[in-house]
């Protein structure tokens, strides 16, 4: 009988080393070894000895696609400890910014990653050529993010703005207003991406999951609320660490987050979207509806129509809360350390981001515990590898990396870097 | 000093400032920050692709410096013309971003918006370990990067004067 593994390894540049080992005898699958995701523990021990108001700053560094997430978590997290809250145009400005985040990071995964596996295309750049269009779209969309990024967070790619309490210079009425015509523009370009990727072809795969995100009592979420499940957890952000732990894995320095005692779960668009379809606005409802999903959605291969309806969603809302907007008197609330501890979790693009520092009574960090999406689903996208792969146990080996690579950028793991940096050994007996 | 009128010449200096040698297109940027160089655009840039695409819209000549892993020695430097070959992209695959350099580049030709001169300087990298150290071997070499890319951007300025 003829054995063969899939090894795919690759590396990044902030995530750390990764790679998928797949272990086959003929139909048989025998192995799945995935390991994406370096624990951030550079940057825990980095903030040791910091004062609370560099941790927006130092760990928006984590990560290139979303650091206004590792901003947000943090600056929540310090609220908490300091017994600080945030109300008004500030909080309706964090809620723009990370709307800006949602659009860059999912226009990002939509059309330059995700769509070219389903049209059968090697990347984004040969899609380009028969989808110019499309590709142009993308971009266009990516961009209005970016934008609403910059004018909020000072900064493109690492945002500046962000600190413990609010910002440090608001944007003027007028400022905003000059986006509105574009975010329109971008609302009907989210609408018409969710109406594109539903006519792509979907393999038939569903599963049990348990799925978790932030629910807020009228809010799709962004910064706050209650941690929940579909098999009933609700619990304050604080008591993560009572329900949720990290694990070493035996074959790797990666850890993989479960549900204590020992369920992987669900983190990311598919999560919140399956948790709080109620709390999306009524556009992007309709946008789901009309492209054939209900309210729950099992198949991790169609979070890209999730993700493309939660553009929809945040195009809505930065439009909503600009239409509202009125600069606040101070860019920032006043921030008295004290000793404690903090917690704060936010929805970033990819899903749940939980931070918690200990701080003295001068705001120096003791010590920081940062758990990123990515970690959170590594073990659920095993699991889904093991699933999935033996559907396919007959199907060319280059045909199905390509399956498995796919299957992984369901989550759009931060590492998930685009074919070219993959590397396949195929061994057989 | 650059004019309204005089070409627009981009320097982008890429990388993560916290990965080792991966920052070294940052330290080139800076350097030529304190040397006062005005004859061209400064910018420090993370990598991602579809936001570079944006950086150099409108540039008459870019030249991009990132940390690159051929398996040369450590300290080599690289002088590419994308414009007439492609990009090797196993040679930038220290990226965080999914759509990097390379992809950038490409997708920019497929649909006709790459810059009309583009050079790209890769530094050989040896340890993109987390942390703010460079090795001795980049740090040694970006003296030499700083004076190849102000000699580049004097080429370049000559070049699209003389094509107007």
């Amino acid at each position: 009988m003829k054995s063969r593994t899939i090894k795919v390894d690759y590396l990044a540049r902030v995530e750390g080393e990764g790679g998928l080992y797949v272990k086959m005898k003929g139909d048989k699958l025998l192995d799945v070894k995935l390991k994406i995701f370096e624990p951030p523990r550079f940057f825990e021990a980095f903030l040791r000895g910091r004062n609370y108001s560099e941790a927006p700053d130092i760990t928006a560094r984590i990560c290139g696609i979303c650091p206004v997430a590792y901003q947000m978590s943090s600056v929540h997290a310090m609220e908490d400890a300091f017994g600080v809250k945030v109300e008004g145009p500030l909080r309706d400005l964090r809620r723009l910014i990370y709307c800006g985040e949602w659009i860059e990071s999912h226009a990002l995964h939509v059309y330059m990653l995700h769509a070219p596996d389903f049209l059968g295309y090697q990347d984004a750049i040969q899609m380009a050529r028969d989808h110019a269009d499309a590709v142009q779209r993308g971009l266009k969309l990516k961009k209005t993010g970016n934008d609403l990024v910059t004018l909020v967070g000072g900064r493109e790619i690492h945002p500046i703005n962000v600190r413990v309490g609010g910002f440090y210079k608001v944007p003027t009425r007028s400022e905003l207003d000059a986006l509105t015509d574009r975010l329109k523009w971008a609302r009907e370009a989210a609408i018409e991406t969710v109406r594109w990727v539903a006519t792509l072809p979907f393999p038939e795969f569903e599963q049990d999951y348990v799925f978790v995100a932030l629910r807020h009592p009228d809010e799709y979420p962004f910064n706050e609320g209650h941690l929940v499940s579909n098999r009933g957890l609700d619990i304050l952000i604080r008591n993560y660490e009572d329900h949720f732990a990290e694990e070493h894995v035996e074959h790797s320095n990666a850890l993989h987050s479960v549900l204590k005692p020992d369920t992987n779960y669900f983190v990311g668009p598919l999560a919140r979207y399956n948790l709080n379809f109620d709390r999306l606005s009524p556009v992007a409802q309709e946008a789901a509806r009309a492209a054939g999903i209900g309210p729950v959605c099992r198949n991790p291969f169609q979070s890209i129509i999730v993700r493309s309806v939660e553009i929809v969603q945040a195009c809505d809302e930065a439009l909503r809360i600009i239409e509202r907007y009125q600069p606040p008197e101070k860019p920032a609330v006043e921030i008295q350390p004290r000793a404690g501890t903090g917690h704060g979790c936010s929805e970033a693009p990819r899903g749940i981001l939980y931070h918690r520092y200990r701080l003295d009574a001068a705001g120096v960090i003791l010590d920081a515990k940062i758990v990123p999406p990515t970690s959170q689903n590594q073990k659920t996208i095993e699991r889904d590898l093991r699933e999935f792969i033996p559907k396919f146990s007959h199907t060319p080996q280059a045909e199905l990396q390509w399956k498995c690579e796919q299957a992984i950028r369901n989550y759009d793991p931060c590492i998930s870097c685009s074919v070219h940096f993959l590397k396949l050994d195929l061994e057989r007996e | 000093m650059a004019t309204a009128s005089s070409p627009k010449i981009l320097v982008v200096g890429i990388g993560n400032p916290f990965r080792g040698d991966d920052a070294a297109g940052l330290h080139v940027v800076r350097a030529l920050k304190e040397a006062g160089l005005n004859a061209a655009t400064l910018v420090e840039h993370s990598g991602e692709g579809a936001a570079l695409m944006e950086t150099w819209k409108g540039a008459d000549a870019v030249i991009l410096i990132d940390a690159v892993s051929s398996g040369a020695a450590p300290g080599t430097v690289h002088r590419l013309e994308p414009l007439i070959d492609p990009l090797p992209s196993a040679m930038f695959q220290h990226s965080t971003h999914a759509f990097s350099i390379p992809q950038a580049i490409e997708l920019s030709r497929a649909l006709n918006q790459l810059p009309g001169r583009l050079v790209v300087f890769g530094i050989e990298g040896t340890d993109f370990q987390a942390g703010e150290q460079l090795s001795w071997e980049v740090a040694g070499v970006l003296p030499e990067v700083a004076r190849q890319v102000i000699e580049e951007t004097r080429r370049l300025r000559s070049l699209v004067e003389s094509q107007r």
